[in-house]
This record gives structure tokens, C-alpha cells and sequence, in this order.
């Protein structure tokens, strides 16, 4: 039996007991299996048989009951919600306005030197007060639903400091206009103070709307990165193309991509060829010229020409749902220096108070008169200039603006404590095969011996005796002939020697190609080419002779190039005072060979596999924060013990387990540009949380009056408000201003 | 000194006193969980303690009834969560600890807590 599931809103329910009937109702209906009512999202999910239960049935069944079921009102989507945010701010930006204006309004008619020329109406305090309630309890409203909440669970927040502040405010210039004699009689001037508390509450609101806007940029790395998704696909089914939603493509689906068209999932490209911009996914600006074989990734865009692919990952699997996945991780997780300040957030707000109850009574009882007056003037202030949000928003907002950036230059972070640590690594060790070189070996070097045969000949000859090898050297002679378009000839009597090379007849004539071993064993003497035979090997490269009819001809080099970003790569690091460090199972010779061309002093050779792991310990015992590069796969145990393990990403696979950063650019700068990142990110949460903590240190004893005994210098309740809402925005302001920093 | 300002002393040490009990003087009570769980978000978290099992999955449901800009995000950073909650709407984490002990999570700004023990 088929059934279908449905979650929908009901209108009206307001109690436990509402819950029980509406679901009594539903079960009642035949094809309904199951139905849920919750009351806290005042919504129904109901599974059922489609064949018998319809939407009008539904509907009935619990109109019957008396409440009303909004069937049609689908889930919220992003875009809703993003306008639902549009709305707030609106109305947000709304409640400025109007408190800024009232408040200029009544500083107007209030404030000495300036009241003298406002209308006389503005100077009466029933005006005032009249100007001033709107502003409290309505734009105020938000702080008191919150304030209120909060003490519900016994907690208090920022919202809590600004209620107590601007309620004492508004209490005692309510009780001024009401009984002015009894002010008066304690030797106070009846003055109200409605301009400070509209005003406070004007400014913290114009701070919260800057704030959620600032707020907002620090996500955006995030929403970049689901907004590259594309939203069709061109599939062929049943011999057809067809444009799909994206979330009806299955693996095995053929799509075509035309250019200028996004590539809507991961796959392999069949049939075509074309230039891909990757940029938005490794930050790699140059197109990638891709043909059938070649791996396609989702949300890139093609360029010039039309392919065919056959997708190999869909949803959540696809390379783009894997970095978004794991920028989302990161930026959710904590950072280890975030601790303190998460520690003094928890109890900061009940100690303001009791400093604020402190402040009163020492001002009552040992402050100048009208003690009262300043006792309430200064209790307000303490109240208002305390900002625990600044200390909150200090290391999340940061973190984020950093993953997103790293994720921007392809470079992704596992999660905020890699992102720490990885601006103490002072030693780097690479793994050479894959990741410092290609892990692909190349002809390098083609030398003709004999005048009368040129190096595409002898090449050709190399080519085609190879051909039958299965040899990985083999491989690359093949390759480079093929390279270079030339057609190889029908070997005859083809066999390999092991350990050695291979020999064959070519045109009637017997060659052999392999090492010295080989040209010894067939008495070829090489002693004309052996100096620059010894400069290539000490050059790290592997060297093959040929020989035809007894006599060497040439010899050819092959070796793994190192890569294009390796050199720079290596050279920021050691600009940044990173010592590098380069392991291999490579022989000492070779590996020395390579070293020098990269300008690594340190060289780890002869290491198995299984040993990478136990030098990457070794070096850490000497004191050193080490980070190991590596491709993730063969030095998973290696990259886990390191203290940031940095894998070069591979495939569409971003998820490296054992990493804690992946570079899916592949690029060897990104290394430095990894470690320049995690440096400007630490050092704007240092920013940030020494201007939080400074900023509530210093302020809070000004605001309780600690210069007023020698200079005489007191904290304006006012002046409190606009530092308090400068605090958090500068906060946000310098976390994303660390997207305009340069990384690499 | 003034009976007025004996009394701002009384009152202002009273004030102290009842402010620490009743913000930081709270016992957190604890409710243990199997399976799912509903996180009320108003004004804080309730429950605001819950003790889940190591190595089964739980799911929690945070439902936000607070408009307060400060709980729109939930973070449970030792679990490298942070999601946005929007307003009356569910938001299901699952949870599958390998590890026991007390984790703590919190909304964007880490005012607001909440605790969740591992055992």
C-alpha cells in the first residue's frame, strides 16, 4: 500500500488537551495510519493512504473538531526566510527612526543650551512624557519580551541590562512630573529624563540594526556557495533530452552541458571535450581543458564546447555539498581561544547588576548631592555601557569570515581549532610522489648519440619498443611519443628482460633499451655518453640507453616533475619562517637530487609508508607545531599525526578524513596561504576580544564613577549607549574586514 | 549615618545577594533523554540539560518562540553545529556521540546556555 506523508499548520490550537482531539479526529479517518500533532509548532503530520485520503478529508476532519488546517501553506524556504529577515530589519529600522526622532524631540525642549530655543511646548514634561511611552514600551517592546523570557529560565542578557537601565530612567522621571514637590523637598531640581532613556533606547536599537546587517556578511561565504548550485539539468531519457529539476537527476543519468551552461552534478565526461572554469570551486582561475575520461564537478561552468557526462554523484554527495557541508562544520564549531570569553559571557550580566546595585548605593551614600540623583544617573550608565555581545560576536564572527574566505581560495577547513592551531606550525614536512611532484613520470631529456638519427627518431624507436611493456616508465615514453604525434612501427621478437629493459627487432635491426646493467650485459660500450648519463641521475632523474645492432644510439631521461606551484609554494613558506621538510621512499640520491631544486634542506628518504608516521612524531618531539602535506590517502596515519594534517584534494572527494585542512586546488601555494589565514584570523580574534574585554574593563569602573573623585569626570547615560552600540558593530565590522586582507 | 542610607545599604546587599542566588545560584535539572527530544527556544532552552546515551543517535528538535535576534542561531561547537532557527519552525539536529561527557551549546553570541551530558 502506498503512503504519503504530510506536515501542515493548523490554525487554533492553543492547549495540550486541543492536541489530543485534533488527533482523535484525524485517526478516525479511514487511510490515515498515523497523526501527530505538535503543539509547539502548531502543525500536523499525518501519513496516509493517497487513494483514499484527500486533501478535503483532511481538511474536514479537523474542521469538524474546530480548528482550521492550511493545507496549502508550503514549508518555508530559504527565500522566505530571507525576506522574513528583510522584514525585520524594516521594521527594525522603522522603530530608529521614529525613537531618534521623538528623542531628538525631547532633547530638544530638555537639554540646557538648546531648549531655550525649541517651542515652549517641547519644554513641558507631560509632552515629554507623552513623546517618551511610545518609545519605551513599543520600539522598547523587544527588549522587555526578551528580558522577561530570559528571567523565566532565570538567565539574563543584554536585553536584561537595557530593561533595568531605561525602566529606572523612565520610573524616575515618571515619579519627577508626578510629585515635583517631593523631589524638590530632597533637594533635587524636578528635571526629568526622558531624553536619555528614548535616546538609549534609539541608539542600542540603530546598534542592533547595523549589527544584523554586518552580521549577515559574515554567512555569506556560505550562501555564495549553495547559490552556485545549478537548478536544471539537460537529461536523456528514453532517447530524449530533457530539462530536469536537479533533484530528480540519478546517478547513470547521461546530461548534455552546452556552452556557457553550469554543470549541474559531479561525473565523467563521455563523449566531447571542452574548457571548464572551475574558479568558483578552486579558486583556480585558469579554464581546465577537460575530454572524455576526464572528471566534471557540479556548479563549474563550461566555456567553449558541448560534452556529454554521466553523473557519479547527486545531492548531498556532490563536491559542492561536501564543501558546503564542511564550511558549515567549521563554522559551527569552536575555537579553543573562544573558551574564556565564553567562560566570562556566562556570568557577566548578574555580575553587572550587582556592580549596578554597588554603584547606587556607594553614590547614595558617599557621592556629592543631589545623591540620589547621582546614584540613579550612574547605576543607569554602568547598565548600559556593559556589552557582553562584543565578547560573543568576537571569535564566531571571525571564524567565520575566515572559513569562508579559505573556502573562497579552495582552501577548506575542517574546523575552527585547526584553524587556531595552524598559525603556530613552524615546520612543514611534504610528502614528495603526489604531492611536491606530479606522481606521474615524464620524459624529460631525449639524447641523440649518433649524428644520423635525430631525437624524434630515437624517440619513435623508444616508443615503439615499449609499447609491449607494461614497465610504469614504459608508460611515459609511450605517452611523450604519442605527445608528439608520432607513428610507432611493429616491433618483432618483442621480450622483456627483467631488472634490465627490453629488446625487439625493429625494420630488421635488433635494438635494446634499459639500464647500464642491460648495456653491459649486451657489451655496449657507453663510455662516450657517461658524464651527462652521471648529471642526470645526480639530477634525480632515471636514465634508459638505446642501443641498435651493438652500438649506442641515445639515451632517454625520465623522471616525476616536480610541480609548477612548488617552487613558489616552498619559497612563501620559508618567507613566513617555516622550515620545510621533504619524506620519501626514495633512495637518498634522488631524493637529495630534488631537494636541492626545491630548496628543501631537510630531506627524510628511504621512509616506508608505514614510517611516515613515526618521523612526523620525531620531529614533533623536538618542539616543533608541525603540519603534514600529503594526498590523503597513502599518509592518512602521517597527516593524523600531525598537528595539521593538509591534504591536496583529489577526485571529488573533499572529505578527507584524516585532514584538517584540504587544499582542493591542488595548489602548493595554498599552503602558505593557508597558514597567512589562519594568522589574520587569529589576530583579529585577538583584535577583538582584547577591544571586548578592554572596552568592559575600562568602561564599566568609568561608568560606576572611579575618575570622578579626581577628575571629576562621570559617564553620560547617553554617551554609554553609543559606545555600547559602536562596541559590537566594531566587533563585527573588524571580522569583515578581514575578507578584504590579502592571503596569498 | 542616615536611616535612608542604612537602608540603601540593607536593601543594595539584599539585591546582591538575590541576584547571584537567583542567576548563578541555579541547580540545573537535568532530564534524560532516549531517542528524540523537543528544545523549546524562549528566553533560553527547555529543557535546558539533557543527558543523552554514547553511541545512539538522538535527535533533538529546537522549536524558536523567541523573537530575540540572539537565539536565531544554535551552536553546539564540540559537535561543529551551527544552524539558523527560524522563528516557530522545527530544526532537527541528530546527534550521535562517540565520546561521554558534558558539552555545552549555546546560541550564536554564547549568552545563553545549555548543557548536554553524555553518558
Amino acid at each position: 500500500m502506498e503512503q504519503n506523508k504530510k506536515t501542515f499548520a493548523i490554525k487554533g490550537i492553543h492547549c495540550a488537551s486541543c492536541v489530543a482531539i485534533i488527533e482523535g479526529s484525524l485517526k478516525k479517518v479511514d487511510g490515515i495510519s498515523s497523526a501527530i500533532v505538535n503543539l509547539a509548532t502548531e502543525k500536523a503530520t499525518v501519513t496516509y493512504d493517497p487513494s483514499k485520503v484527500t486533501d478535503e478529508k483532511l481538511s474536514s476532519a479537523i474542521s469538524n473538531v474546530g480548528y482550521i488546517a492550511l493545507l496549502d501553506e508550503e514549508v518555508k524556504t530559504e527565500d522566505e526566510e530571507q525576506k522574513e529577515k528583510l522584514k525585520d530589519l524594516r521594521s527594525l529600522r522603522t522603530k530608529v527612526i521614529i525613537s531618534l526622532g521623538l528623542g531628538a524631540l525631547i532633547l530638544w525642549g530638555a537639554f540646557p543650551g538648546l531648549m531655550e530655543t525649541s517651542p515652549m511646548i517641547l519644554r513641558n514634561f507631560w509632552v515629554q512624557f507623552i513623546l517618551a511611552t511610545p518609545v519605551q514600551f513599543w520600539a522598547g517592546f523587544t527588549f522587555y519580551r526578551a528580558a522577561l523570557s530570559a528571567i523565566k529560565h532565570r538567565t539574563a542578557n543584554m536585553d536584561t541590562l537595557v530593561v533595568i537601565g531605561t525602566t529606572v530612567a523612565y520610573a524616575y522621571s515618571v515619579f519627577v512630573i508626578l510629585f515635583p514637590h517631593l523631589v524638590q523637598k530632597i533637594g533635587i531640581e524636578p528635571m526629568p529624563y526622558f531624553d536619555t532613556t528614548v535616546i538609549i533606547i534609539g541608539l542600542i536599537l540603530l546598534g542592533r540594526y547595523f549589527e544584523a546587517k554586518a552580521k549577515a556578511g559574515t554567512s555569506e561565504a556560505i550562501k555564495k556557495l549553495i547559490g552556485l548550485q545549478a537548478k536544471t539539468a539537460r537529461v536523456m531519457r528514453d532517447g530524449k533530452e530533457i530539462d530536469l529539476p536537479i533533484s530528480e537527476v540519478i546517478i547513470g543519468d547521461i546530461i548534455r552541458v552546452r556552452p556557457g551552461e553550469k554543470i549541474p552534478v559531479d561525473g565523467i565526461i563521455i563523449e566531447g571535450e571542452s574548457s571548464i572554469d572551475e574558479s568558483m570551486i578552486t579558486g583556480e582561475s585558469i579554464p581546465t581543458d577537460k575530454t572524455k575520461g576526464d572528471v566534471v564537478v557540479g556548479a563549474t561552468m563550461n566555456k567553449t564546447g558541448t560534452f556529454t557526462f554521466k553523473a557519479t554523484k547527486i545531492g548531498g554527495e556532490t563536491m559542492l555539498a561536501q564543501i558546503i557541508k564542511l564550511v558549515q562544520e567549521a563554522q559551527g564549531s569552536k575555537a579553543p581561544i573562544q573558551r574564556l570569553a565564553d567562560l566570562v559571557s556566562s556570568y557577566f550580566v548578574p555580575v553587572v547588576i550587582m556592580l549596578a546595585i554597588l554603584t547606587f548605593a556607594i553614590w547614595y551614600i558617599f557621592g556629592p548631592a543631589p545623591t540620589l540623583l547621582f546614584a540613579i544617573l550612574n547605576t543607569v550608565a554602568v547598565l548600559i555601557i556593559a556589552c557582553p555581545c562584543a565578547m560573543g560576536l568576537a571569535t564566531p564572527t571571525a571564524i567565520m569570515v575566515g572559513t569562508g574566505k579559505g573556502a573562497e581560495h579552495g582552501i577548506l577547513i575542517k574546523d575552527a581549532e585547526s584553524l587556531e592551531i595552524a598559525h603556530k606550525i613552524n615546520t612543514i614536512i611534504f610528502d614528495k610522489t603526489g604531492t611536491l611532484t606530479k606522481g606521474e613520470p615524464e620524459v624529460t631529456d631525449i639524447v641523440s648519440i649518433d649524428k644520423t638519427i635525430s631525437s624524434d627518431e630515437l624517440l619513435k624507436l623508444a616508443g615503439s619498443i615499449e609499447k609491449g611493456s607494461e614497465h610504469s616508465l614504459a608508460e611515459a615514453i609511450v605517452k611523450k611519443a604519442e605527445e608528439e604525434k608520432l607513428i610507432l612501427i611493429k616491433v618483432e621478437k618483442f621480450q622483456a628482460i627483467p631488472g634490465h629493459g627490453v629488446e625487439g627487432f625493429i625494420d630488421g635491426k635488433r635494438i635494446v633499451f634499459g639500464n647500464k646493467r642491460l648495456m653491459d650485459k649486451e657489451g655496449i660500450d657507453i663510455s662516450s655518453a657517461l658524464s651527462g648519463i652521471t648529471e642526470m641521475e645526480n639530477n634525480g632523474k632515471t636514465v634508459m640507453m638505446i642501443g641498435r645492432e651493438n652500438k649506442l644510439i641515445g639515451f632517454i631521461a625520465v623522471a616525476d616533475i616536480i610541480k609548477e606551484s612548488a617552487r613558489e609554494g616552498l619559497i612563501a613558506l620559508q618567507k613566513l619562517g617555516i622550515e620545510t621538510v621533504m619524506i620519501t621512499g626514495d633512495n637518498q640520491r634522488t631524493a637529495n637530487a630534488i631537494g636541492q631544486k626545491l630548496g628543501i634542506a631537510r630531506i627524510l628518504a628511504e621512509v616506508l609508508p608505514d614510517q611516515k608516521e613515526k618521523e612526523v612524531r620525531k620531529i614533533q618531539a623536538e618542539g616543533k607545531v608541525v603540519a603534514m602535506v600529503g594526498d590523503g590517502i597513502n599518509d592518512a596515519p602521517a597527516l593524523a599525526a600531525a598537528d595539521v594534517g593538509i591534504a591536496m584534494g583529489s577526485g571529488t572527494d573533499v572529505a578527507i578524513e584524516a585532514a584538517d585542512i584540504t587544499l582542493i586546488n591542488k595548489d602548493l601555494r595554498s599552503v602558505a596561504a593557508a597558514i597567512v589565514l589562519s594568522k589574520k584570523t587569529m589576530r583579529t580574534i585577538r583584535q577583538n576580544l582584547f577591544w571586548a574585554f578592554g572596552y568592559n574593563v575600562i568602561l564599566i569602573p568609568v561608568a560606576m564613577g572611579a575618575l570622578y573623585p579626581l577628575f571629576h569626570i562621570l559617564l553620560n547615560p547617553i554617551f554609554a549607549s553609543v559606545a555600547m552600540a559602536t562596541s559590537s558593530i566594531s566587533v563585527v565590522g573588524n571580522s569583515l574586514w578581514l575578507k578584504k586582507k590579502n592571503i596569498v | 549615618m542616615n536611616i535612608d542610607q542604612i537602608m540603601v545599604i540593607v536593601i543594595s546587599i539584599l539585591g546582591i545577594g538575590f541576584t547571584y542566588w537567583f542567576f548563578l545560584g541555579k541547580k540545573d535539572k537535568e532530564v534524560e533523554v532516549s531517542g528524540s527530544v523537543d528544545i523549546i527556544v524562549d528566553g533560553g532552552y527547555t529543557p535546558e540539560v539533557i543527558s543523552i546515551p554514547k553511541g545512539k543517535t538522538t535527535k533533538l528538535t529546537f522549536i524558536r518562540k523567541d523573537p530575540t535576534a540572539c537565539l536565531e542561531e544554535i551552536v553546539l561547537g564540540d559537535f561543529k553545529i551551527r544552524k539558523q532557527l527560524p522563528l516557530n519552525q522545527k530544526v532537527e539536529i541528530d546527534l550521535s556521540p562517540v565520546k561521554s561527557g558534558e558539552f555545552t551549546y549555546t546560541c550564536g553570541m554564547g549568552m545563553y546556555h545549555g548543557k548536554i551530558i553524555v553518558k
